[in-house]
């Protein structure tokens, strides 16, 4: 229990996607205009990560890793499908995405409208590929811990995007240099708060 | 009625190629591929590899999407383009396993992430989908090289600030700076230095190009 709650925690604040990783940036900077379409990515954001990790998860442990099809007949022991995890992983995400379409175009219409082109371009944002493929890399011991790692990774993320948003809405009214308005200072923002968020570096619960 | 057919290299292709790398850069007009650009930019050979791969991947899809652009039927394209790209990854991060091994592992998980990079499936969408194979080949080539110019110089910046080297060869100690009191600047290894850089870069190209600068 101590190491799942280890791993969100770490995921949220030491790992974040966002400000530790820089995955997942073209829509963190596209949609953080104002508060409440950043509120609505987050969430979707979260709500894929937290589906498409332990999901891939078993993906990998049954299907893709060295030997990992024993269960199926014990002579495959040696077949190593690791090269096609690209390829299966986009695979899920993007049905996964195609999913949360459908649901949010359902239940929540006026979410939809205001996220457009951005809730399909979920799928190929890199912070859930990378949330895959870091639990891939990492290699957790069960299915607990990666579904915890990627619900952490999706609330880091949404904490960085609602963040960055809340500051754009403000210094809309602030003297900044013509050149760097809108996107320059977005981004020299985004360091400092990277630069904060290192702080965390470091912490063992 | 005459049938001029336009000549490989006119004025009009020429453009495809040199716009990207000006008033249509994909990472700091377009807000494209900010990721790897993040991501790769600590010292400069793994930008140069990143720079290529790109090239090649970015250049290839465009080129099969705009041959296929008529037989793919509207609701699978995003999955048609997506199966394109991770197969040219896949292949890039095969090869660059079996020959470049030390700098795929310091790319680790930012081979994969090539799928994802917004430029190339931004370019598949916005160009390749709508356009001939020939001006899909230099599109693909014009953004690669708008967005390997900026990560060669933030990753020349960065390693030359943040460990006084250059492709790994130690720059500021063989010309004496250490003896007189340099010090390297530490963070610009850290990533959120690659943010703030790029932020200059962007104020460096807004002022230079006045169209660019967004309103009030």
């Amino acid at each position: 229990m101590e190491d799942l709650v280890n791993i969100f925690v770490k995921a949220i604040f030491v790992d974040n996607m966002v400000f530790a990783f820089f995955l997942g940036m073209c829509s963190y900077l596209a949609v953080s205009k104002t508060v409440q379409t950043a509120t609505g990515l987050g969430i979707a954001v979260i709500f894929v990560l937290g589906i498409t990790v332990p999901v891939d998860y078993l993906m990998q442990n049954y299907l893709l890793k060295e030997g990992a099809l024993v269960w199926l007949d014990p002579s495959l022991a040696d077949v190593d499908l690791g090269f096609l995890s690209f390829i299966m992983f986009i695979a899920v995400i993007a049905s996964m995405v195609q999913l949360v379409e459908m649901i949010v175009e359902k239940f929540a219409p006026a979410l939809y409208t205001s996220l457009g082109i951005f809730l399909p371009l979920i799928a190929v944002n890199c912070a859930i590929l990378g949330g895959s493929l870091f639990m891939q890399q990492r290699e957790y011991n069960n299915i607990a811990e990666a579904t915890v790692f990627g619900l952490g990774s999706g609330v880091g993320w949404f904490l960085a995007i609602i963040g960055i948003a809340a500051m754009r809405e403000k210094i809309r009214y602030s003297n900044i240099p013509a050149p760097l308005r809108g996107l320059g200072i977005t981004f020299i923002l985004t360091g400092l708060m990277g630069i904060a968020f290192m702080s965390f570096m470091g912490i063992k619960l | 009625m005459e049938n001029k057919k336009e000549s490989l290299f006119s004025a009009r292709y020429l453009k495809q190629l040199t716009g990207p790398i000006n008033a249509g850069n994909p990472v700091t007009v377009l807000v494209l591929g900010i990721c790897p650009t993040l991501g790769v930019t600590v010292q400069l050979k793994p930008a140069i590899v990143m720079a290529i791969s790109v090239l090649f991947v970015l250049t290839i899809a465009n080129l099969l999407i705009s041959l296929l652009r008529n037989t793919i039927p509207p609701r699978i394209r995003i999955i048609v383009q997506l199966t394109v790209i991770a197969s040219l990854v896949i292949l890039v991060d095969q090869v660059l396993k079996a020959y470049l091994f030390d700098v795929s592992k310091q790319l680790s998980v930012f081979v994969g992430l090539i799928i994802t990079n917004c430029i190339i499936m931004g370019r598949l969408e916005a160009f390749a989908l709508g356009n001939k194979p020939w001006p899909s080949i230099l599109d693909g080539i014009g953004n690669a090289a708008g967005f390997g110019m900026i990560i060669i110089i933030l990753a020349f910046v960065r390693e030359l600030f943040g460990s006084g080297s250059v492709l790994g060869y130690p720059l500021f100690e063989k010309i004496g700076l250490y003896s007189v009191g340099y010090e390297d600047n530490g963070l610009m290894i850290l990533p959120p230095m690659a943010l703030i850089v790029v932020g200059i870069f962007i104020w460096i190209h807004r002022s230079f190009n006045k169209e660019l600068v967004e309103e009030k």
